[in-house]
């Protein structure tokens, strides 16, 4: 399978299965129309004949570079190298945590999935022992991994402060004896940053998310306080002293959600930019249909054309040494992720689960509140091993849209919570989802055929 | 080549064989909690 496309007069063939990129001139473009897997080593008169415009030797040149790439499995390369049952795992151990350290916030964004913080199931803290239990937890079902992830979501966790430090200082005293690596993440909204829970973050933090829509008007009608206020005068300036306190070796993120009533939302990444983040992620909004602000197919092409644009200013912004990273842009053509972990994606339900403040495990976040999902409690370490194989079970083999979806590889399947919630299936990838998801890949992987070209 | 540049330096069957190992973040842990890409993730072993 191949997929093709020119952007800005550059033409692509990526080559789905190898996951090769390749950039070709118009002539070897035009050949590679023309082919398919069981192309000859020799041109056939007929590739000549359909493009009666071009140097017939330029024509055969052209296919013979196409013919070489095919022999050496970068071009209609099959699949047959994947053993699906092999890499279905069974039994997997976990190895992150979303950890809801508060179910309360304060703030009352309008497209809250959690519900404004509570996830619908009343507002809670949780206490440091269940965290300090949720710790116990993933390290007993952590077999050999080394690496464990935590991340201290809710709600907003800087509201249980208390049992973040806890859970850090309790994981760090007990990881070395244990053979792992603890490495913490907070997502926050901003409002009770202070200087020293500034530094703490900076100290501890592998990685934040600061919470940020864009401009000032696009956040705050969202972003709202208790009082019904707005909230970005009171955060930016906290979110910007943090990023110019942080080792600029360790991960964050200004991470915001547009919308329908933002759907010239390149300008809000742009104000972010501006705003002196060089990491962000701006990224469309999970809501229910007929909300009022629910992204739809009618909004599709004014998305789309938003990502080119929103390309257009980066690839300018990098001209003029002032580049940022857009974390949809992000694409890695060398070292990226291995074909294992392509066809698996998340890992929620087996190596990723989420914990609630009274300790009861879910497959992941957006599944926090479905009692029908509920897997477990990290109170008497219990796990259902059904649900978890269940979503072990998931890949990119067993999506059928994504069976005949070029972008299999990059994506990994997509959201399991997202099809859940739009189609009622896990199994049946959410339309508008994968029709985002390709048009961002196609803008990544333009601006790394940028990149490539002014480095060369 | 004269006219195909290719852009990528691996392909993923040579990741199938030394992949697999775990190790790497888990994709939602970075920044997008409710939308998945794998393919910007680093690889651990790449570190």
């Amino acid at each position: 399978m191949i997929h093709r496309f020119t952007k800005k007069g550059v033409n692509f063939v990526l080559d789905v299965n190898s996951g090769a990129v390749h950039v070709l001139d118009d002539t070897s473009y035009a050949v590679s129309g023309l082919v398919d897997e069981a192309m000859p080593a020799e041109c056939p008169q007929s590739v000549i004949d359909a493009l009666p415009d071009t140097d017939p030797q330029a024509v055969r040149e052209a296919y013979a570079e196409l013919y070489d790439l095919k022999e050496n499995g970068q071009l209609f390369a099959k699949d047959d190298y994947i053993d699906v049952s092999k890499y279905v795992p069974v039994g997997a151990p976990v190895k992150a945590l979303c950890l809801h350290v508060a179910h309360d916030c304060n703030l009352r964004c309008k497209y809250c999935f959690a519900s404004t913080g509570d996830f619908g199931q009343g507002r809670k803290i949780m206490p440091p022992e269940i965290a300090k239990k949720a710790i116990d937890f993933v390290i007993a079902r952590s077999g050999a991994r080394r690496n464990i992830e935590v991340d201290f979501f809710g709600g907003e966790p800087l509201m249980a402060w208390d049992t973040v430090t806890q859970t850090v200082d309790y994981a760090r005293s007990i990881e070395a004896e244990h053979g792992k690596k603890f490495r913490f993440t907070i997502t926050t909204n901003g409002l009770l940053l202070d200087a020293d829970k500034q530094k703490y973050i900076n100290e501890n933090m592998d990685n934040v998310v600061l919470s940020l829509d864009g401009r000032p008007s696009v956040n705050d009608e969202f972003r709202k306080t208790v009082n019904g206020g707005g909230s970005y005068d009171v955060i930016v300036p906290k979110f910007k002293a943090l990023v110019d306190a942080r080792d600029k070796g360790k991960d964050y993120y200004a991470r915001g959600t547009f919308t329908s009533h933002n759907l010239d939302f390149a300008n809000d990444v742009l104000h972010i930019a501006e705003a002196g983040f060089d990491r962000l992620s701006v990224e469309p909004v999970t809501a229910d249909p007929d909300s009022g602000y629910d992204l739809t197919e009618a909004d599709l092409d004014k998305i789309c054309a938003e990502y080119d644009r929103l390309t257009d200013i980066m690839e300018e912004k990098k001209r003029e040494g002032n580049c940022f990273s857009f974390f949809h842009f992000m694409v890695d053509l060398n070292q990226g992720p291995c074909v294992i972990k392509r066809l698996r994606g998340c890992g929620a339900g087996y190596e990723y689960v989420a914990v609630t403040p009274d300790g009861d495990v879910y497959p992941c976040h957006q599944f926090v509140g479905k009692e029908e999902f509920k897997q477990g409690s990290v109170l008497d370490n219990t796990l259902d091993l059904d649900i978890a194989q269940k979503f072990a079970g998931m890949n990119i083999y067993s999506r059928p849209k994504c069976q005949i979806c070029w972008a299999k590889f990059y994506c990994s399947g997509g959201c399991s919570a997202a099809n859940y919630n739009m189609n009622g299936d896990m199994n049946d990838s959410y339309d508008l989802g994968c029709e985002m998801e390709r048009k961002r890949l196609e803008c990544a992987i333009y601006l790394k055929a940028v990149e490539h070209f002014c480095a060369n | 080549m004269k006219h195909i540049t290719t852009l990528t330096s691996a392909t993923l069957k040579q990741s199938a064989a030394k992949g697999g190992c775990g190790e790497c973040q888990t994709s939602c842990q970075s920044a997008c909690k409710t939308s998945c890409t794998v393919a910007n993730q680093t690889c651990e072993q790449a570190k």
